[in-house]
């Protein structure tokens, strides 16, 4: 076995090697760029070596830094986690050059099966049905529109290198799949290093299964079940789970075999990934190979108790497979949410900054579950612009599908992050989803439930209880304790009104709080004949300045979380969030005559949706624009946003330029 | 008996009716609340005793003597705010429109007296139209009684005014004798002269809004401390301010429980501090993360954001905050910000209240609009703030502290009582680039050279210890722990003695 790895990758994938290799014993190298200087994985690492500037080109993805840090530390073997140099089939044969071991497949299989245009030959050689599509390269728009109306639309257009979303487009017509082509080439050459891109049928309503395959440096492969990821949003994985909802034991070992036939087929020794596009009726196409560790593999480790990065350890150490097919059981469910540094009120943008507070619920056997949370950051960490916006990867497990989502809510509720903008109250409310619980999927969920982009439910029935109930007691715990402030007039203490109003946004909930001290705060609810209902007793040993509210309401166990308002508090519990401020009845009677206030007009102004830098400006002063006309582009994330007009009118003034770097609501241009 | 009884409660009716249920729907229409509704807000429930409810003017000009109304424009009295005693007058704008004759002035020099003799803080709620025409000079004599005993009170007890409608004219110097102005967005205003007067002295073409509205004073004026969005919102923050004020200047601050625990780690404070040193970090961040529960009561929120100034607590005790902000100008000293925290620091100094001193201050800001607006005597301000100041002062250095400014920012030599760095602090004359540029003039034509100079200066210089081995650090601490040594060393402090020389009063340079 090898003494020493060297981890050529960040974030929470390379935390999560370096926790298994600690495991078993080996000492870790972590790489870092100079916007990775204070990160965690740097932190956990035994030793680090700096390796560049942020940019990925000139850090992480240099094969040749990855080599001289190997040498200069003595690393034997190299994990080269997910994205990055995972599928770069030049990286296992430039370590190999030096006697350095690949955690990974080696270079033939990557060749055949990590080009995508490559593995679907393959596949088709194999005998595997695959999607309807063109495999050769493409070389202009015109190109794409020729291919694309060959195959009809809609059509998508991927990058051969990538992976995970980036550098993909959807086209529904040819003024889409001109603008997807360009598109998609830039992002594949900033994010890849490789401009190549292809063309295929895209299948509507399709849901995505992916088998996990293990093989060795002796034949042996084996499948370890699979992964549904249908909740996808742009392409981009969101939520994943183990197994599937739609797959019987029939088609699971018909997909496992077919999986294991085609890495058989190309000598694959590592952990890989063969992707299915399933129809509702179960049928499925081969839709690629990942030569790789998958984001996702935590909910196949949850489900089968296999450790997926000791394997790819073992194998590469020349080990032999010590698991048969026979042993892989697939116990209980699992459920990953990915949490992303992105603005589900702003329609999903990137969002980067420092994490001036990052809490996570704790890890570990929770209600006859299991909690693990795979994170690459901690509270003050930076979330830079360079990298993936993935913060972390919430697992939950449980005996059922059901109850592993009852815990991924419970637990997302407890997740607290502050500092940036993140997907967690989205997460939260999907967890809520009718559909989804049902595991009725499809790869168009998010887009068909959120046609208009994901507005916060508003609390409603329990989780308006929930929510009132609980800043009920946070004003009673403030109002108790104010009485023991000091400098009080002697004489008898002063007291305040049992009866409150609970504004939450527009509604009024009535109450009469009464108890707390040393027991607990009783809440009731107070009708409109002024008749009080069954108190409930509501527990917690929440104070004041603590970002979560755990505790019981009525006896339910609760999460929620607290950020402080002027006069009251912002309160979030499954999604549904909102300022509340708790009054007596006389202060609610003087707040309803207080005037409501217009906010600002912005209709006229584009404004920065997140920042980052200006790639282009489509448009003058004084030019004319229909909606949807592209008015500007900007990179972030490296993902570049075309800004669109929402409606017709004239440019008026322009305030940015091509190379400026804009922060969030930044004013770009006016119009009349 | 009974008759009597009567009495007093029909009486009792016609006064708290104040100018009538009209004029009280108008002002509902306008947004804003009465006195009485207002002053029920700010103080506990029930705890408000009215006085000189049936005190009315006694003018007889004008044909005044036909309309009086009892309480005659302002609502006086006292009550409690969480079980503290505190008076408070509030002009009735539905009453002559809350104007000033002098039996008005005389139920708030009333109040004024008691609350100074008493040792309690007073608040005024504004919303009035100045002193009543017909009345001439006997409402002037009125404004020079209540000016008087806002200066004798100064220092003594807190005295708040909240701007809740109009208030000009001889209105104004009353509440800017007082410790903190707060105002209502939109409904308020403040001028000596309004927007008539205005036209027709300057031919300047301005709305009241324009020329004395909430934004104006909270970020360009800074006459006021903070604004807010409506009344109610308005007086419970002045509920909350006042859980944070000591009664008097000799009560010392108020302890509110809490279980906020003085030895609480922040594992992210020893991130605040970025990598590259011309790259800005909130200091709100560590105030927040340092101070109990994060409750920060910022003063001049949006004045001068180069410099934070608040209240907030240690351990349940009242603390004075001030930081240099490098979000804003890199945190660096211009005339307001010197002036803002001088004003914030006098009034802890006066309260008793311990002042505890974020530095990262680059310098004073150079150039000839602050040299031109007095940036030397208002620099001088804060410098004379801090070195007269009694109160235990604990100056936490997380990066730098250049040249003067670091003098002045509560430093050893002007009685710091403990005085502590962060790894990160630099205390030096200047920015390593910029003494290496004067030390080395000659080399400037070379542009290696000149870098190894830069480099070797901030190897000898951009580091707490030079500063440490003279003793003008007391300890270099850790960035996690900030919070635990601040609350030891406010302890360690809590009988300081110290005084100053026997004095009329000293000359701080206006």
């Amino acid at each position: 076995m090898f003494k020493k790895i060297l981890i050529a990758n960040r974030g929470e994938i390379a935390c999560r090697v370096i926790k298994t290799a600690r495991r078993m014993g080996i000492k870790t190298v972590a790489v870092y760029s100079d916007a990775d200087a204070q990160a965690m994985h740097v932190e956990m690492a035994d030793e680090a070596v700096h390796i560049g500037p942020p940019q990925a080109a000139q850090s992480y993805l240099l094969i040749d830094k990855i080599v001289e840090a190997c040498k200069a530390t003595g690393a034997e073997a190299v994990h080269p986690g997910y994205g990055f140099l995972s599928e770069r089939e030049a990286f296992p044969v430039a370590l190999a050059k030096e006697g350095i071991v690949f955690i990974g497949p080696n270079p033939r299989a990557i060749a055949a099966m990590g080009d995508k245009i490559e593995s679907k030959k393959a596949a088709a050689a194999a005998k595997v049905s695959t999607v309807p599509g063109h495999l050769g390269e493409i070389g202009s728009p015109a190109e794409a529109v020729k291919i694309a109306e060959q195959i009809g639309y809609p059509v998508m257009i991927k990058a051969s290198a990538g992976g995970g979303g980036k550098g993909m487009r959807i086209a529904y017509s040819r003024k889409e799949c001109e603008e997807g082509f360009a598109l998609a080439r830039s992002e594949a050459k900033s994010s890849f290093g490789d401009d190549r891109v292809f063309i295929e049928k895209f299948i509507e309503n399709p849901r995505h299964i992916e088998i996990q395959v293990l093989g060795d440096k002796h034949g042996n492969v084996i499948y370890l079940g699979e992964r549904e990821c249908s909740i996808q949003r742009r392409n981009q994985k969101v939520i994943e789970e183990a197994p599937s909802p739609l797959l019987d034991e029939k088609t699971r070992k018909l997909m496992g075999e077919q999986a294991v036939a085609l890495a058989k087929a190309v000598g694959y020794d590592s952990a890989g990934t063969v992707e299915f596009v399933a129809g509702q009726d179960r049928s499925f196409f081969f839709l690629e190979m990942n030569t790789r560790l998958q984001v996702e593999h935590p909910v196949t480790e949850m489900v089968t108790g296999i450790d997926l990065v000791e394997q790819m350890i073992r194998v590469a150490a020349g080990e032999k497979l010590a698991l048969k097919q026979k042993d892989v059981k697939l116990e209980g469910w699992a459920v990953e949410s990915r949490i992303y540094a992105e603005d589900p009120f702003r329609n999903f943008l990137p969002s980067i900054g420092r994490l001036t507070r990052y809490v996570p619920p704790a890890e570990g056997v929770v209600h006859g579950g299991t909690i693990r949370n795979d994170t690459g950051v901690a509270e003050g960490g930076e979330i830079s612009m360079f990298y993936d916006p993935m913060i972390a990867k919430l697992v939950t497990h449980a005996p059922t599908r059901i109850g592993a989502i009852d815990l991924q809510a419970q637990a997302l509720d407890a997740f607290y992050i502050d500092g940036i903008q993140h997907n967690i109250p989205f997460l939260t409310a999907l967890m809520q989803h009718e559909r989804w619980r049902e595991g009725r999927l499809s790869t168009g969920f998010i887009a068909e439930e959120y046609p208009n982009g994901f507005a916060p439910p508003a609390a409603d029935g329990y989780g308006l209880g929930i929510l009132a109930s609980v800043a009920a007691s946070i004003d009673h715990l403030n109002n108790t304790r104010r009485r023991h402030i000091t400098q009080q007039m002697d004489g008898q203490p002063f007291s305040f009104a049992k009866r409150r109003v609970v504004r939450i946004g527009a509604r009024d909930v009535h109450l009469e709080v009464t108890g707390g001290g040393d027991g607990p705060i009783k809440v009731a609810k107070v009708n409109g004949d002024g008749a009080i209902g069954t108190p409930i007793e509501v527990v917690s040993t929440w104070w004041p300045g603590q970002p979560v509210w755990t505790g019981t309401v009525g006896g339910e166990e609760v999460s929620v979380q607290v950020r402080p308002v002027l006069n009251g508090v912002h309160l979030s519990y499954r999604g549904a969030a909102a300022d509340i401020r708790v009054y007596t009845e006389a202060e609610a009677t003087l707040v309803s005559l207080m005037p409501e206030k217009v906010a600002a007009d912005t209709s006229k102004l584009l404004l920065c949706p997140m920042p980052g830098l200006v790639k282009a400006i489509h448009v003058q002063a004084g030019q004319e624009v229909k909606a949807g006309d592209a008015l500007a582009v900007v990179e972030a994330m490296k993902m570049e946003n075309v800004l669109r007009a929402e409606r017709d009118g004239t440019v008026k003034k322009i305030n940015a330029k091509a190379g400026d770097s804009l922060a969030v609501d930044a004013v770009i241009l006016e119009f009349a | 008996m009974r008759n009597v009884l009567e009495e007093l409660e029909r009486r009792r009716d016609i006064a708290r009716l104040g100018g009538g249920e009209a004029r009280i729907a108008a002002q509902h229409k306008r947004g804003k609340l009465t006195a009485r509704e207002r002053i029920e807000l700010l103080m506990d429930e029930g705890s408000f005793e009215e006085f000189d409810m049936y005190v009315e003017h006694r003018s007889t000009d004008f044909g005044m003597e036909k309309t009086k109304f009892p309480g005659d424009g302002v609502v006086t009295g006292w009550g409690t705010i969480n079980g503290r005693v505190v008076y408070v007058f509030a002009k009735d704008f539905t009453v002559f429109g809350g104007s000033l004759s002098e039996a008005h002035a005389k139920k708030i020099t009333k109040i004024q007296d008691m609350a100074l003799q008493n040792r309690a803080p007073i608040i005024g709620l504004f919303d009035a139209g100045g002193a009543r025409i017909q009345e001439g000079v006997a409402a002037l004599g009125g404004y020079g009684e209540v000016f008087l005993r806002n200066v004798l009170a100064s220092g003594v007890i807190p005295q708040i005014s909240v701007i809740m409608g109009p208030c000009a004219g001889g209105d104004v110097y009353s509440p800017a004798m007082t410790d903190f102005i707060f105002m209502v967005k939109d409904t308020s205003y403040m001028f000596v002269t309004g927007p008539d007067v205005v036209k027709t002295v300057t031919n300047e073409t301005v709305t009241a809004e324009e020329l004395g509205g909430a934004k104006v004073h909270t970020t360009k004026s800074s006459i006021a401390d903070r604004a807010y969005e409506n009344d109610v919102e308005t007086l419970l923050q002045m509920r909350r301010l006042m859980d944070f004020l000591p009664s008097n200047n000799k009560s010392g601050v108020p302890l509110l429980p809490t279980k906020d625990v003085p030895d609480r780690i922040e594992m992210s404070l020893d991130t605040l501090i970025p990598a590259n040193p011309n790259q800005p970090y909130d200091i709100k961040e560590l105030i927040l993360k340092v101070v109990d529960e994060g409750d920060f009561f910022e003063i001049q929120d949006q004045f001068a954001k180069n410099i934070v100034t608040g209240f907030a607590r240690m351990e349940g005790r009242t603390v004075g905050i001030v930081a240099n902000q490098p979000m804003v100008l890199a945190g660096v000293l211009d005339s307001d910000a010197s002036r803002k925290a001088a004003r914030f620091v006098r009034f802890c100094d006066c309260f008793e209240i311990p002042i505890i001193t974020f530095v990262d201050v680059p310098g004073f800001l150079p150039g000839t609009a602050q040299e031109y607006g007095g940036l030397i005597k208002h620099g001088a301000k804060l410098l004379f703030a801090y070195s007269e100041a009694t109160v235990p002062k604990i100056t936490v250095i997380t990066r730098k502290a250049y040249g003067g400014a670091y003098d002045v920012m509560s430093s050893k030599h002007i009685r710091g009582d403990v005085n502590y760095a962060w790894p990160s602090a630099e205390i030096a004359v200047m920015g390593a680039k910029g003494a290496a540029e004067i030390l080395y003039r000659a080399e400037l034509g070379d542009p290696e050279k000149i870098k190894a100079r830069i480099d070797e200066y901030q190897a000898r210089f951009a580091n707490p210890f030079v500063a440490a081995e003279r003793g003008y650090i007391d300890e270099v601490i850790m960035p996690h722990g900030t919070r635990r040594r601040i609350c030891r060393a406010l302890n360690m402090l809590r009988n300081k003695q110290a005084q100053n020389p026997w004095k009329k009063h000293d000359n701080i340079p206006l």
